[in-house]
């Protein structure tokens, strides 16, 4: 009995291994090359690695050292992070005051207004660099960390917003009576009751909301591209792409620096992760 | 207020005799007239709610300034000439030169094209795939290990897709050993190696997609899976007790009732994917007939220096993604309206 | 003084009225009882005695101060919430001393004022805890504790007891009377349980659709109700009604559904318009039987029987109305048959069918 359930299912598990397979194999690709010695990546498929795998002499650290060093991308992680972490922070920071006022504050026009903060989720983000740029220049922006952190702020800001409301919204009513009768003023029962309660959500949307501006690619080309100090990992790994085209062994070296926070982040703290995405989408 | 005078004034017969003077003024016709627009603009400002005000003013400045101001203003730049500034001595009107050349020049008909292309092949196979994994996942034991590694690729950046499929996609000469995976499966099988990225103009733009779909269906799963969860066990086995085959309770009960979820996943694909940049260029930087819409427009801004050009293929781009920011809004309107 | 007068009170939503022109008078000191069905106006009337809705129309004092345009934390009022409304995220000593912080009241007199409510409740072991590490009961009285340590000159109370089971509802019901006792401040408490309202109140104020149908003791309101709506609200299980002709014959009122019953009240007072279509209304517990007299007795057929132990239940019909009689638990009576029940006249009532007011 069991064994005839078992061949019936195989196909199931046939398929699944497959799309597993494609999923999962590039991947492994990727790291396997990145290791590998540069003489050999260029003259041998990757795959010829498995059946000499423990006779040693393959794998080297060169290239990491190489993009790391050489390259730059030991800076463009930096900038990554400087870009990533504080443009996270105000992001999640502005969206929490936005969502409260939102979910809890009575002022007219407050429907009007949040819907079309969650409309503008959609607009593409070629729409405004052309008339934002010139202002930058004249401000001083352009190129700076501060001048990147704002608009990634703004673009951040409809989607954030929407989830940290989602949420917020949730709250009982009782608390915030509770809290009126208690004496707090509306900032002060943000700041004591509701920012506390938030944690989780606010972690998810967080965790979110950094993955998205370390990956991002198109922002930093606009705001930053021209300048390599301050370029983020993606950027300086676009340009990798554009000038050593053939050095897989460098490219997937630099390809690995770049996903290897992500994939940590992702591994460590999945559970926040997929809750944030589920927040916006999946309404309870 | 009129009102008792405090004692110590008794001592002061100045501050005694303006008293009096304040009093016979807010009693008299103008005193009155006067407290009372004071009092009114005061009832203004109060009914004002400024602490909600304060609490969205941040985000709504931000909004402003990065959101809709440069919609507004990339608009109005369409119909403006070459120049790399908003406005200016340089720029001069234009009028539809920009349009015509965005509908008109071959470069921008085969970027719409290939939009359209990735339009409906990538939400089609991130929507069917993404649901077809949900569902299948649900059965076995191993579904987390699973989900994980189908979700991975949504959390790498593009940039490092891209160069992971480029990777696959390599091309050497048939008398070389091929590096490329993709070309090393085919040489194996005894066929002839093929630039994939090369073939125009279906292979690749197929290409291209494969990469946008690995990426995004991790996301459409994980979507699915929840919705697929929330239906009522009881619902699947009473139509298996009535004796539907599995693919009759897939294809009568389960797809209906997913049916919204996919509505909401397939049009967050779709805006999604009309903007796609990051893949064409680092893969391909648009070149042999893979060009799209996203990457013209940062061309023509940053390589040619031509912000009318770019101002109105922007502006294709916001109107082909306005009609499913209606249905967003709509659906969400609903959603509201039923809290 | 901490009396609370409330002066035409009228609460609208939209087009809904919820409050209409209320007026009650609240004594300092006294456990006053707002009580009525879902939907009556008891929490929306309680929440503007609290500052949490606004009355559209009439004036709420507290003491001698109009507080209308006062915000909640300056009425110098406390709130218990049904659902005890504590900060999830704060332990059992912070969501006491949350108000008082708040206050920049020095932290030994929160200290003590704390400790002193926690002693009073029971809880002084579970300040470190969360709530969600306690249990209803013990959740309850923390969010008493959060309203005594205010020392407020009103109590406000909106159905704290409804979450908790039927057992911790009896024991929590004797602690808030001996709690009133000891502290004796102003209360306030909206219940939908007729039960918590005699035994609570002091006074209690029955509403209905937004109009307070009586205001009186707890016994008042059972002896005397001004109308059907109270009498068959207060008192379980409920006053019987049984649609009759009423007649005057000299000195008495006869009331008849022929052939159920025919009973004559002796009439101190008749009322002057005396509508010959009445509704006689008796409680469960002033009928006895079986009897075997024809005066002054109902004729009712049995069909479902309860013996509770203390008291048996006769559920029976008399003519198309169904009618309770709480008997002596020994009596002997048996299903599917007839039998006759004595009323007592003193506890009559009737009620005019249309306006539902009090005849006798």
């Amino acid at each position: 009995m069991n064994l005839r359930k078992t061949v019936a299912r195989t196909p199931l598990h046939l398929a699944i291994l497959f799309f597993v397979g494609i999923w999962f194999i590039p991947t492994l690709g990727l790291l396997i090359t990145s290791f590998r010695d540069p003489s050999n990546v260029a003259g041998s498929g990757w795959w010829t690695v498995f059946p000499r795998l423990f006779s040693g002499g393959q794998f080297s650290l060169q290239n990491y050292v190489g993009v790391l060093r050489d390259q730059g991308l030991g800076l463009a992680f930096r900038n990554s992070l400087f870009i990533s972490i504080p443009a996270t922070a105000i992001s999640t920071f502005i969206a929490s005051f936005a969502a409260f006022g939102f979910a809890w504050m009575r002022f007219s026009g407050r429907r009007v207004l949040f819907m079309m903060v969650v409309g503008l989720m959609v607009i593409p983000l070629q729409m405004t660099f052309i008339p934002v740029l010139p202002i930058y220049s004249k401000l001083g922006l352009a190129g700076t960390f501060p001048g990147i952190w704002l608009a990634h702020t703004a673009y951040g800001l409809p989607l954030t917003t929407y989830l940290v409301h989602n949420f917020m919204a949730g709250i009982p009513k009782d608390l915030f009576d509770s809290a009126a009768i208690d004496g707090a003023s509306p900032f002060k029962t943000f700041s004591r009751i509701v920012m506390p309660i938030s944690v989780p959500a606010l972690a998810s949307v967080f965790i979110f909301q950094f993955l998205w501006i370390w990956n991002d690619l198109i922002v930093g080309l606009v705001y930053l591209g021209a300048l390599p100090d301050v370029a983020p990992l993606t950027v300086s790994i676009a340009n990798l792409v554009t000038n050593r085209g053939q050095d897989w062994e460098l490219l997937t070296a630099a390809a690995f620096v770049s996903m290897a926070l992500p994939l940590a982040v992702f591994f460590g703290l999945q559970r926040y992760f997929v809750r944030g995405i589920l927040a916006g989408s999946v309404k309870g | 207020m009129a009102g008792k005078i405090p004692e110590s004034y008794g001592e002061n017969p100045q501050r005694r005799v303006r008293e009096r003077w304040v009093r016979a003024f807010e009693r008299s016709a103008p005193g009155r007239l006067t407290l009372g627009i004071g009092r009114a603009i005061a009832r203004r400002f109060r009914s004002v709610h400024w602490n909600s005000w304060a609490f969205v003013a941040p985000a709504l400045l931000l909004i402003g300034f990065f959101l809709v101001y440069p919609t507004v203003m990339t608009v109005i730049r369409s119909f403006f000439g070459r120049g790399t500034t908003l406005f200016g001595p340089n720029v001069e009107f234009v009028g539809l030169t920009n349009w015509k050349y965005v509908f008109t020049n071959e470069i921008m008909l085969t970027s719409l094209r290939n939009n359209a292309l990735w339009a409906v092949l990538f939400t089609a196979c991130t929507v069917g795939f993404g649901l077809t994994l949900a569902v299948m996942l649900d059965r076995v034991k191993y579904e987390k290990i699973a989900k994980s590694i189908i979700f991975i690729p949504a959390a790498i950046s593009m940039v490092g897709a891209s160069i992971i499929w480029k990777f696959i996609y390599a091309y050497k000469p048939a008398h070389l050993d091929q590096i490329g995976l993709l070309n090393g499966i085919v040489v194996a099988l005894g066929g002839e190696p093929l630039g994939w990225l090369i073939e125009r103009p279906w292979i690749n733009n197929f290409c291209l997609i494969v990469v946008g779909v690995w990426i995004w269906t991790g996301f459409c799963m994980i979507i699915f899976s929840a919705a697929y969860k929330n239906i009522p066990r009881a619902l699947l086995e009473a139509a298996r007790i009535d004796g539907a085959s599995e693919w009759r309770v897939f294809r009568n009960v389960i797809l209906p009732l997913l049916g919204p979820t996919a509505g909401v996943v397939a049009t967050t694909m779709v805006v999604q994917v009309l903007k796609v940049f990051d893949i064409v260029y680092v893969m391909t930087n648009g070149n042999y007939s893979t060009e799209v819409i996203a990457n013209r427009m940062y061309k023509e801004m940053f390589n040619y220096n031509n912000y009318g050009r770019a101002s109105a293929i922007a502006v294709v781009l916001l109107l082909l993604i306005v009609p499913f920011m209606i249905v967003n809004i709509r659906r969400f309107v609903s959603q509201e309206g039923a809290r | 003084m901490a009396q609370v007068t409330l002066t035409g009170i009228t609460k609208q939503f939209g087009d809904f009225t919820a409050v209409r022109d209320l007026s009650m008078e609240i004594e300092d000191g006294k456990f006053t009882v707002l009580v009525g069905p879902s939907g009556c106006g008891k929490t929306t009337t309680l929440r503007m005695v609290a500052g949490l809705e606004e009355a559209t129309d009439g004036e709420i004092r507290i003491g001698e101060r109009v507080v209308n345009k006062v915000p909640p934390k300056d009425r110098d009022i406390a709130m218990v919430f049904q659902n005890y409304a504590l900060y999830p995220h704060m332990d059992v000593y912070n969501n006491m001393a949350f108000g008082l912080k708040l206050r920049k009241t020095p932290k030994a007199e929160i200290s003590k004022r704390v400790h002193d409510a926690a002693e009073l409740l029971g809880i002084e072991e579970k300040l470190k805890s969360k709530p969600r590490e306690l249990s209803g009961g013990q959740r309850q009285r923390v969010a008493v504790g959060r309203a005594i340590v205010r020392n407020p000159k009103v109590f406000l109370f909106d159905e704290p007891l409804s979450n908790l089971d039927a057992k911790l509802r009896v024991q929590m019901r004797t602690e808030l009377e001996q709690l009133h006792h000891t502290l004796q401040t102003t209360t306030i408490y909206v219940t939908h349980d007729q039960v918590e309202a005699m035994t609570l109140g002091d006074r209690i104020a029955v509403m209905k659709d937004g109009v307070i149908q009586q205001y009186a003791s707890p016994k008042e309101t059972y002896d005397h109700p001004t109308n059907q709506f109270v009498a068959g609200f207060i008192g379980s299980p409920a006053m019987n009604f049984l649609p009759a002709t009423a007649t005057i014959e000299g000195a008495d009122i006869l009331l008849t559904s022929p052939p159920s019953f025919a009973i004559r009240v002796p009439a101190e007072t008749v009322p002057l318009d005396l509508p010959s279509d009445v509704l006689v209304g008796i409680r469960p517990e002033d009928l006895d039987g079986p009897v075997t007299e024809e005066e002054n007795t109902i004729q009712t057929h049995v069909v479902v029987l309860e013996q509770l132990g203390h008291t048996l239940l006769v559920y029976g019909y008399v003519g198309d109305t169904q009618i309770v009689a709480s008997l002596d638990p020994h009596r002997d009576v048996e299903l599917d048959t007839v039998i006759r029940l004595s009323v007592n006249l003193r506890t009559l009532h009737a009620f005019d069918p249309e306006t539902r007011q009090t005849l006798i």
